[in-house]
């Protein structure tokens, strides 16, 4: 049974049952002259400090021998509770069932980040990694210690340290520090979050020597939630907790002038909260609070937001005044190469709002009295929400406890952390408990969205057909609307309607410069945004953050270069990427696929209704490398496109369960494919209107790829890198880039619906 | 406000409700059976499905008053670790759910077909589940922990 277990204490898990607790007093220094075994481990009494200089901080033994490895980041269901389970596991010497990894509370363990940005291995990972080898180098000297042998003649075997000699010469792990605490320090860069680490002094392990790691075994976490022993933030329930409802208005930027409270009356025990511009109705019961958000009668202000509308967006953006202008990277001089260009290529791509629209609304519950907090929250950054919370009801940091929770999946920063606010405001002002759960409308409608954008390439061409100048600049929303992770008040909608002061940045993104051209620049325009307070646009990290929007237009435009020079688009894209992994992706994604060298478009389909295509695109994102191939089935009278087939090369270096890594990839393929395909945020002057799943039309079952084939590129010398969102960024760009093999006509703007398509075709 | 008996996993609960209240709350409210999720309120995505009488039925727009004496299966009565339906055995060995929070949908309507249909195709399988909805895309694995639970009912 996993049932809340990130609720129990951490000194109920250390002690155990029947455990022995040692007490000696206040903390020991590793210099003092006590015996080894005293200097390394403490009694649960006396914990050291939750800082991240400290072992205990990271890994526990408990009393039955078993792991705990406490984990500042958190598996939002892509297998991380495995991944982080086998590393710690490997280094320690111990069965992986007997590690349990503990994540998400900010009672037990620091802050490496939250989910973010696919590091959960490639960061977190490689701090528990060097913790739990530090472990398992201080239990080796403890043993050393006991059994009156050196520790170079020992060696542990499923968390048993025994002579190598003879195996009866031995002391378990239990016996040697079960159930009490490591007083071991560790060398702490003093950094917080993703880049926070702390190794001690004990080398990992050489990968060649790894039994555990590597090894594709199956998610244990993955039968509770089939046979309903999981609970999920939305099931908490607090000793007098009252259900909220948020009230939203009907125009962007209006804000309550009146209340009704008689237009709930006689709804048993519903009431209204208005603070500043934060509406909500509470229930004891959840009914009464749905019901009562329904009936409220409110007199809202007048606003008009002149938004520009989903279809007139992209000539907004084109047209609107540039914030701030950057070229985050250069070389050589674009200006001076593209002026000795003897022909020049440009194209523009547009990618639209996209919301995380997770599968269910959000949900939180906070606690909130005697100068105390407690959320418990789905959040990917519960250890900076619990900084956001303090922010907005008024509280010191440390007096905020955030408790993650399972929640509905979760790709980016979406409509949790807004709950939590919410509830935790409530809360406060309530003086009782208080469970938010948002509803449909504002899972979609309201949450913080992906940046609408417009992509632009111009390239210069030599005599001989090469590309000497090459650049690259989205011209977009700033996606950055929030500065920083949940951390900051203004951060949620609570914060920005309780007037907190906004906490907004310019900044969008580059493709990285895979690519070698002589002159090259790559950079971003940011335009204002449509509202700055409370809007329901308002920008934030998406899944991939600005993958999907920039790829689509510089892989769509590396196309277009391999087109214009009647070069195949695999030859091209090798004669520019110098770097062997780079090339290796592409190589390999190809071959993978059968690719039949020539340029696009086929040209051999001109007569008849469905046309078949092949396309590729490529990325390298930090060290990940991805080549995915698309083929395409698409029907012209319609406009249809069937997804007939994706072959995706992918190179993270060393794989830790290639299981779960192959189950991440196909499923952003599929979620890719619904973006590319599907989605996009419609809204009018006023007000978003894609408000629930007919408004916002994702991926069914009809429409899922035909056939997906993964080849995974495996270099156990290089550390491992991230690989929950890089492959979905490849789709959009590959699809098109197959359409146009298929069709000769190049898709410029997603998603790719059929009326879209039809158009395009028909223009052709 | 009413009394109102409902049949749920094989157990009669009494619980006071007003008769407009979907099934989902009284399930997680009343009942205490927090596995089917609210999703959307709208039918649209299934993640609060139930089978009323072997049928699945969105228990988000489903009043309690409309459920009478049918009898109410949720995920947890489906099966358990010791004796599990073959699609929630399948789900486990083909490791099929990411979050899991769209899980009720999925596994109760492929239940339900398979009840109905011995050995569906892969086009039967997409149709009778579309409309169901996993941000997580798992469908590709869904589909096969279908087609494995089909074989082992024979």
């Amino acid at each position: 049974m996993t049932k809340m277990e990130n609720n129990i204490s951490r000194r109920a898990l250390l002690k155990g049952a029947g455990a022995l607790v040692v007490s000696i007093g206040a903390p020991i220094g590793l210099d003092t002259v006590l015996g080894i075994g005293e200097a390394f481990a403490q009694a649960s009494g006396t914990k050291p400090p939750l800082t991240p200089d400290q072992l205990s901080t990271f890994i526990a033994v408990n009393a039955d021998g078993s792991v705990s490895a406490f984990f500042g980041k958190m598996d939002m269901g892509q297998g991380l509770f495995t991944a982080i389970g086998q590393m710690v596991a490997e280094e320690l010497d111990v069965p992986f069932k007997a590690v349990k990894v503990l994540m998400g509370d900010t009672a037990t363990s620091v802050n490496q980040g939250g989910a973010s940005g696919s590091t959960g291995i490639q960061l977190g990972g490689k701090q528990m990694r060097v913790a739990a080898a530090e472990a398992r180098r201080v239990l080796v000297d403890m043993a050393a210690e006991k059994l009156g042998l050196p520790a170079d003649q020992l060696t542990v075997t499923d968390g048993v340290a025994h002579a190598k000699s003879d195996a009866a010469k031995k002391v378990s792990y239990a016996e040697l520090i079960g159930g009490r605490y490591f007083n071991v320090s560790l060398e702490w860069n003093k950094e917080m979050g993703n880049t926070l680490y702390a190794p001690g002094k004990a080398k990992p392990k050489d990968p060649k020597d790894y039994k555990i790691v590597g090894k594709p075994l199956p998610r244990e976490d993955i039968a509770p939630l089939v046979y309903c022993q999981q609970d999920f933030c939305t099931d908490v329930k607090r000793p007098g907790m009252l259900h909220a409802r948020m009230i939203r208005p009907p125009v962007a930027g209006a804000v309550p002038v009146k209340v009704d409270e008689d237009s709930i009356k006689s709804i048993p025990g519903a009431k209204a909260v208005h603070i500043k511009d934060l509406l909500a109705v509470v229930a004891e019961k959840e009914w009464n609070a749905v019901k009562a958000a329904r009936a409220l009668k409110v007199t809202w202000s007048e606003s008009k937001p002149n938004f520009p509308g989903n279809d007139k967006l992209f000539e907004h953006i084109r047209k609107a005044p540039i914030v701030k202008r950057e070229f985050q990277r250069e070389n050589g001089n674009f200006e001076d190469g593209i002026k000795q260009a003897v022909r020049i290529i440009e194209g523009e791509y547009q990618f639209p709002t996209q919301s995380h629209s997770s599968t269910g609304p959000a949900c939180a519950v906070a606690d909130v009295r005697d100068g105390e907090a407690t959320i418990y929250t789905s959040t990917q950054k519960p250890y900076d929400s619990a900084y956001c919370v303090a922010e907005l009801i008024g509280l010191p940091k440390e007096k905020v406890r955030a408790v993650w929770m399972f929640g509905t999946g979760s790709y980016g920063r979406n409509d949790q952390g807004d709950a939590t606010g919410d509830a935790a405001v409530l809360s406060k002002h309530l003086g009782r408990p208080v469970r938010v759960q948002y509803m449909r409308h504002e899972g979609i409608a309201w949450d913080p969205k992906g940046t609408a954008s417009v992509n632009r390439s111009r390239a210069g061409l030599d005599a001989s057909g090469k590309v000497i100048a090459y650049e690259n600049i989205s011209k977009a929303f700033s996606r950055l609307d929030s500065n920083t992770r949940e951390t900051r008040a203004a951060d949620v909608l609570a914060g920005q309607l309780l007037g907190l002061p906004l906490n907004r940045a310019e900044s969008f993104e580059i493709p990285v410069a895979s690519y070698t051209f002589d002159h090259g620049r790559l950079g971003w325009e940011t335009i204002p945004p449509l509202l700055e307070r409370a809007s329901p646009l308002r920008s934030t990290h998406l899944r991939d953050p600005y993958g999907p929007p920039i790829l689509f237009g510089s892989e769509s435009f590396i196309d277009e270069m391999a087109a214009a020079t009647n070069t195949d688009p695999v030859d091209f894209r090798l004669r520019y990427l110098t770097n062997p992994r780079d090339r290796d992706a592409v190589r390999i994604a190809a071959e993978s696929y059968g690719w039949q060298k020539r340029p696009s478009p086929r040209n051999d389909q001109k007569d008849s209704d469905v046309a078949i295509g092949r396309g590729i695109a490529f990325r390298r994102h930090f060290t990940t490398f991805i080549g995915l191939v698309a083929e395409v089935k698409v029907h012209k009278k319609t406009g249809k496109i069937d997804l007939v087939r994706y072959v995706c090369a992918h190179d993270v270096g060393m794989i830790v369960n290639p299981e779960t890594l192959k189950h991440v990839i196909d499923r952003q393929l599929v979620y890719g494919t619904s973006r590319a395909m599907l989605e996009e945020v419609r809204f009018d002057a006023n007000m978003v209107t894609s408000v629930d799943w007919e408004s916002y039309p994702v991926l069914h079952t009809p429409d899922l790829p035909e056939k997906i084939e993964i080849v995974l590129i495996e270099r156990p010398e290089q550390a491992p890198s991230g690989a929950a969102e890089m492959a979905l960024g490849l789709v959009p760009a590959a699809i098109g880039n197959a359409v146009f093999d298929a069709t000769g006509v190049r898709l410029r703007r997603v998603p790719f619906t059929p009326e879209r398509v039809k158009a395009a075709l028909g223009q052709a | 406000m009413a009394r109102i008996n409902l049949d749920v996993n094989g157990k009669v609960h009494t619980i006071d409700a007003d008769p407009d209240m979907p099934l989902l709350y009284a399930l997680r409210n009343d009942i205490g059976l927090n596995n089917p999720h609210f999703g959307c309120g709208l039918a649209q995505c299934g993640a609060c499905t139930v089978h009323l009488n072997g049928q699945p039925i969105r228990s988000c727009v489903t009043p309690v008053s409309a459920i009478g004496s049918g009898k109410v299966v949720t995920l947890a009565g489906l099966g358990t670790p010791e004796k599990p339906h073959p699609i929630q055995k399948a789900y486990v060995e083909e490791q099929v759910p990411q979050c899991g929070y769209c899980i009720n949908g999925w596994i109760m309507t492929a239940a339900a077909l398979l009840n109905e249909k011995k050995k569906p195709t892969e086009d039967e399988i997409k149709n009778a589940l579309t409309g169901l909805k996993c941000r997580c895309g798992t469908h590709v694995n869904i589909l096969r922990a279908v087609k494995r639970a089909a074989e082992m009912m024979g």
